[in-house]
């Protein structure tokens, strides 16, 4: 399980870390919301990976047999920043694209 | 529990949510509603700087969850300082913005509460996970007060400054993960004990997520090698703006010599004195580059941006001394150069109004209609920010200088800052003369308009408070060598917010 959750987040980043290197904003902005997933199930995995457990301690339960509630109230935060960066983001690009006639990043094409 | 601590974020946000309402209404009502909050929160940060001037420190816990479980405000000197600073600086932006700015767009009153919520709560929390939220909050409203009024300038700096921000956002959640996961803890107390308990086996996970933090810090820091963004932003922003973010590079020195005195201290075990070996050379090396950049910058709002730099490098290298005389110079000439800074962006914003279709370009323009007044003004201003005497740099630059003396690489710090200062000296006159001295007369037909009354005011206020600031001096020092004290005394800090 952690070997999978490792590599989906290895993934997740590198994929997000080449689009965030394009030139142009839509790529851009896609590689970002990846790099932001990687970045919640990191947070959401934090305090442990455990299956089948409450995040509720109980009179006389094992703590063996208790998921960690902080990370999840944690990614939880990320998620609805992270979306509400994500719609920020995606608004300006729009708006630059509209005012300044070229999506790319510089506000500019490039002439070689 | 003493509730005076939560008053300079629930002011500005409670006013941030009553201006709506008026919002394309009643602008002279908006301004009521925003002037009033911002000379509350000055007056909320200015008394925490009186309580904690005694040399105690007070915390706050929200919703009464006692820390390390709840999260915690806490107020010592240096976040009573820089809140009072905030609330300072604040209030002279928003008169100034009032002069016309605010009319350029909606809700400038609502971003820039926000924004000063967002600052003081960042030096106000003792959690590090809330520091995220904050730095959040303050970073949105940046966003939108940046791009604020349009145009084309503002929207590509507003495109990279956003992207770098969302990368930095997410590498601090990856920071605070690794370091939640490591020591079970977000409470940045608790997590100082925490560290310094570790074992040898957690060196590597601990102190990789500790550089990887204070990574995401130094680009709000705008420290080398992640200071080249800083020009074009705050070169591009409406000047009341500019003059604002002035203090929001001061949130990265901030949570850098929190995180660096309590959390990666000299009693933090494997992660002891992390930041040490590099923290000096890099704010050395962004001293040079910033005055480099002032040196050859073609507009004067973008040499405003690298002498931002150039103050952050010196500020940092005397921080990274990590003593007291180094961190008591530090946090004092921090105060100064984010007022005379603030004072610069708004006194050049009036300049270039006045010197026709060059603006701020450093070509010969039109003689300013208020020449003298604004030459003055100007010749204050470059007095302070060059460090020549009488005025505080000088007394910063001088205790810098002092701190360095006897300290190993003291020679570089007295070497560097000295050629520096020549540099900036050379590159303000150049400025000036330009702007004053070498001018056309302005083409018959054409006027280039007068500053009113209300536009001088916020500039002559800040250049009093620089006045006064250099005449109470004493007692400054006093208070910052209280403040450097206390950060280099973590167990304070630890004893006071876990209650043991």
């Amino acid at each position: 399980m952690e070997a999978l959750v490792a590599s989906a987040i290895g993934v997740l980043v590198a994929c997000g870390v080449y689009l965030i290197l394009r030139a142009r904003t839509f790529p851009v902005v896609l590689g970002l919301a990846l790099f932001a997933y990687a970045v919640n199930l990191y947070l959401f995995v934090m305090g442990n990976i455990t299956l089948g457990a409450p995040p509720v301690l109980q009179e006389g339960m094992e703590i063996a047999a208790y998921a960690d509630p902080l990370p999840q109230a944690l990614v939880l935060t990320a998620i609805v920043i992270g979306f509400a960066m994500t719609a920020f983001i995606l608004v300006l690009s729009i708006c630059a694209y509209v005012s300044l006639g070229t999506d790319h990043l510089d506000g500019r094409e490039h002439t070689q | 529990m003493n509730h005076w601590l939560i008053f300079p974020i629930l002011i500005p946000i409670l006013a941030a949510l009553v201006i709506p309402l008026f919002a394309g209404k009643d602008l002279a009502l908006q301004r009521g509603i925003s002037l009033t909050a911002s000379l509350a929160t000055m007056f909320a940060g200015l008394w925490m700087l009186r309580l904690a001037a005694g040399g105690e420190m007070f915390t706050y816990a929200l919703g009464n969850w006692p820390a390390p479980f709840g999260i915690v405000l806490v107020l010592d000197g240096l976040s009573a300082v820089l809140v009072a600073l905030t609330g300072v600086i604040g209030l002279f932006a928003l008169l100034y913005a009032m002069q016309g700015t605010d009319e350029k767009g909606p809700f400038f009153h609502v971003l820039f509460q926000m924004q000063i919520a967002g600052i003081c709560g960042a030096f106000l929390t003792g959690d590090l996970f809330n520091l995220f939220v904050f730095f959040e909050i303050l970073l949105l409203a940046s966003y939108n007060l940046l791009v604020f009024s349009g145009g084309e300038k503002r929207l590509r700096a507003g495109v990279h400054y956003v992207i770098l921000n969302l990368i930095g956002s997410g590498l601090f959640l990856l920071a605070v993960g690794t370091l939640y996961g490591v020591t079970g803890t977000l409470n940045m107390a608790h997590m100082a004990v925490r560290v310094s308990e570790l074992g040898a086996s957690e060196t590597a996970l601990v102190q990789a997520s500790a550089l990887l933090l204070i990574v995401v810090f130094a680009l709000k820091a705008a420290m080398l090698p992640l200071y080249l963004w800083l020009p074009n932003v705050y070169s591009s922003a409406t000047a009341p703006v500019a003059a604002l973010f002035s203090v929001l590079t001061k949130v990265g020195v901030y949570a850098i010599l929190r995180t660096s005195t309590l959390i990666f201290g000299a009693e933090a075990g494997v992660a002891a004195d992390l930041l040490k070996p590099y923290l000096m050379p890099l704010a050395l090396l962004t001293l040079v580059l910033g005055w480099i950049g002032a040196m050859g910058s073609h507009k004067l709002r973008k040499m405003l941006g690298y002498m931002i730099i150039a103050s952050l490098g010196l500020m940092m290298a005397s921080m990274g001394l990590f003593t007291t005389a180094g961190i008591s110079a530090g946090i004092y000439y921090m105060l100064h150069s984010t007022v005379v800074m603030a004072l610069m962006f708004l006194l050049v914003d009036l300049i270039a109004r006045q010197r026709g279709p060059v603006d701020d370009a450093l070509v010969v323009g039109w003689t300013p209609t208020q020449g003298s007044m604004l030459g003055v003004l100007f010749f204050g201003a470059v007095i302070a920010a060059a460090g020549l005497p009488p005025l505080s740099g000088f007394i910063g630059k001088m205790l810098i200088l002092q701190a360095a003396i006897d300290q190993p690489n003291g020679f570089w710090m007295w070497a560097i800052v000295l050629i520096t200062s020549l540099i900036a000296l050379v590159a303000l006159s150049r400025a000036g003369s330009l702007v004053f001295f070498k001018t056309d007369d302005v083409p018959p037909g054409e006027s280039a308009g007068r500053a009113s009354l209300g536009d001088f005011l916020p500039v002559v206020g800040l250049l009093v408070c620089i006045a006064l600031f250099t005449a109470y001096s004493g007692p400054v020092t006093e208070f910052t060598n209280m403040t450097a004290a206390q950060l280099l005394e973590p167990s304070f800090y630890i004893t006071n917010v876990l209650g043991r």
